[in-house]
């Protein structure tokens, strides 16, 4: 490679979009390696990937969301659904834990394709149809569950909780699972057709459409997988915290997912980001978390300085799309 | 540098530019914030986890376990759930506690059961839980238990009622938290106790969940004065519950004084609507004894005491503006005295 070619490798490498997310992470990282002899260690990087471990597998099915210029306020209140059947059926209507979580993964993939067809079908804004649906499953929640903590549940539910050790550091197999579907998403998205379809969706729908692209079938098969992977959520949900919990999902979840797809420098306006930004974004704000408890620093920090990335983050994206478009 | 695309600027240059500029900025603001006097190496780190950390009860448990540990030379490291049923949050909360090396945690749980898995792993690797406030299930989740009695608060705020309402037809109000909450329970459950009245008597006209807050309580109230305009027993799980209660009896028109409202919890904007007659009577709970009492308990364990274990009573005081016969309580200038918030 001769100094031309190595000086363009360093530019595309400096303009990729996930690298301002990365420094963002790198220099938080370094920040609290300094403060800290407890933060730069196997065991806590663990801990932290447990802690994104949900977000990150929502924020997922978010960023192909994001990506057509869609969004989905229904993330986290559809798998705490999810997670209440896999819960229920097991506990307390004798249900085998397989058919169970099938049907719990099976509800949630049912809201990604009632979704995609409100969408696609109807023509009605994502923002809107998911605050409905976003209601719709925190009430089935409640009303199911009936506001029940399930415990005692079976083994195979608890599954993704469970650790094995490398060289003295325990990992969750939940941990894996999350890091192969970011695998499988980055695969989908960059190399096959399908992918490329989601990015021409989103970045112009009638130019996509006239270049004969199905977009309507592109934002279903978007919004069935968004569905799949807040299914798998749940059941990672249910292996992270031992119990069916009815108040799960509600709190910050829906606005977690959005903020990693943000900070990962997705843009929503569609049609730009990454998905590796994503899973980038998701461990911002996990090591902000962890860092600051271990530093002794109130969490409360921890919504200022997120607040601040996302509106930076915004910001850039802003930025870019005038200069661009 | 050569610049193949001539004059035109990189936007991400830009990006990058600004983003490490705010990073500077955040390392310095957080930097500012952590550099609050901690003395380092052997200090003891304590944990205290809240269900949520605007709470008034829980704004003074989180003062009350900070004053013990600055006492006690320990070093006090706090988070709390982003609402009262954040269990997510309280799980990460217990981990990255554990990590920071705390020798104890104190936690008023969200949730009976949810917390249990991250508290069983903090046992495990050494660390004293002791839950305060709010019990977990089953009982032996946790080392020990600080708390108020909530059953006998609900017995005491039952048995004034009844004694108020002497000899007079009664129609009653409950207003709860939401379902699921053990403290509420427990509360409703010493309520008709002290009454003298079963769970499904006829007597009771409605039952509402107001979330123990002032905003929620209101609206629940006027949904149970649709139903009934003839309440004139009112229970509340809590004193905000209660002022947003006697907002929707105000604006019904009727004489808020025509009924018998009472609380629990005794923080000092309830016990001034004691005075006010607006609360009849509250159960008087200190948060503040619960954080401190827990506090000197991490602080002994980590010197080589025992680990403390089983139930520890808190105390509890009724407070009334009329007292009434056979009915013990203290007065408003008690409660005042002793108010939290």
């Amino acid at each position: 490679m001769g100094p031309t070619g190595t000086l363009q490798l360093v530019r595309r490498v400096i303009t990729a979009p996930t690298v301002g997310p990365f420094i963002a992470l790198v220099v938080t990282m370094a920040f609290f390696s300094l403060k800290t002899d407890r933060f730069f260690q196997a065991e806590n990087f663990s801990l932290v990937l447990q802690q994104v471990m949900i977000v990150g597998v929502l924020a997922i099915g978010q960023t192909l969301v994001i990506l057509t210029a869609g969004i989905d306020l229904s993330v986290g209140t559809v798998m705490a659904l999810g997670q209440v059947i896999m819960t229920k059926l097991a506990v307390a209507n004798g249900v085998p834990a397989l058919p169970a979580l099938l049907l719990g993964i099976l509800v949630c993939v049912g809201f990604g394709v009632l979704h995609g067809g409100l969408v696609t079908g109807v023509r009605l804004p994502p923002f809107i149809i998911t605050l409905g649906t976003l209601n719709i499953a925190f009430a089935l929640t409640h009303i199911i569950s009936n506001d029940l903590t399930f415990t005692g549940l079976p083994k195979l539910e608890l599954f993704w909780g469970r650790t094995f050790n490398i060289s003295g550091t325990d990992f969750t197999y939940g941990v894996v699972l999350m890091l192969v579907l970011y695998a499988l998403a980055w695969y989908g998205l960059n190399q096959t057709a399908w992918g490329r379809h989601v990015y021409a969706t989103g970045d112009n729908r009638e130019a996509a459409r006239l270049t004969g692209i199905n977009t309507d079938r592109v934002l279903l098969s978007v919004y069935t997988l968004a569905g799949l992977s807040y299914g798998i959520a749940a059941w990672l949900l249910i292996g992270r915290t031992q119990v069916g919990d009815p108040n799960a999902g509600q709190t910050t979840e829906n606005l977690d997912s959005i903020t990693a797809v943000v900070l990962g420098g997705t843009s929503l306006f569609g049609g730009r980001g990454t998905i590796i930004g994503t899973l980038i974004g998701a461990l911002i704000v996990g090591v902000f978390r962890n860092g600051l408890t271990l530093i002794g620093v109130s969490v409360i920090y921890q919504y200022l300085v997120t607040g601040i990335l996302v509106i930076l983050a915004v910001s850039v994206d802003q930025f870019l799309h005038r200069r661009s478009g | 540098m050569r610049h193949p695309q001539g004059g035109e600027r990189r936007p991400w240059r830009f990006g990058l530019l600004t983003a490490l500029a705010v990073l500077v900025v955040m390392a310095v603001v957080v930097s500012v914030a952590a550099a609050k006097p901690t003395a380092r190496g052997a200090t003891v780190k304590v944990g205290l986890i809240t269900k949520d950390a605007t709470n008034p009860f829980f704004v003074k448990m989180h003062a009350g376990a900070n004053a013990a540990a600055s006492k006690a030379g320990a070093e006090l490291i706090y988070a709390a759930g982003k609402s009262s049923s954040d269990n997510a949050g309280q799980i990460t909360a217990i981990e990255n506690m554990v990590t920071a090396g705390v020798k104890g945690i104190l936690i008023t749980v969200a949730d009976a059961k949810a917390e249990n898995a991250a508290i069983a792993q903090a046992r495990a690797k050494g660390v004293l839980v002791i839950a305060l406030d709010s019990p977990t299930s089953p009982t032996t989740a946790v080392d020990a238990l600080f708390a108020t009695n909530n059953f006998n608060a609900g017995v005491f705020i039952g048995k004034y009622a009844r004694a108020a309402t002497k000899g007079r037809k009664v129609t009653i109000a409950m207003l709860d938290e939401h379902a699921g909450s053990s403290v509420g329970a427990l509360r409703h459950n010493g309520f008709l106790k002290g009454f003298g009245i079963k769970k499904n008597d006829k007597q009771i006209a409605c039952v509402a969940n107001g979330g123990g807050q002032q905003t929620q309580s209101q609206p629940a109230m006027e949904n149970c004065l649709q139903k009934n305009p003839n309440i004139n027993v009112l229970y509340t799980i809590n004193e905000p519950s209660a002022a947003g209660a006697w907002t929707a009896l105000k604006n019904a028109g009727k004489k808020p004084n025509g009924v018998t409202i009472v609380s629990v919890d005794g923080g000092c904007a309830g016990v001034r609507n004691v005075r006010a007659g607006i609360i009849d009577a509250t159960s008087q709970q200190y948060p503040l004894r619960m954080a401190s009492l827990g506090v000197a308990a991490v602080v002994k364990f980590a010197n080589g005491g025992a680990k403390a274990s089983g139930y520890t009573d808190t105390g509890l005081n009724l407070i009334a503006k009329k007292p009434l016969k056979g009915v013990p309580s203290k007065s408003v200038k008690y409660g005042l005295a002793n108010c939290w918030g």
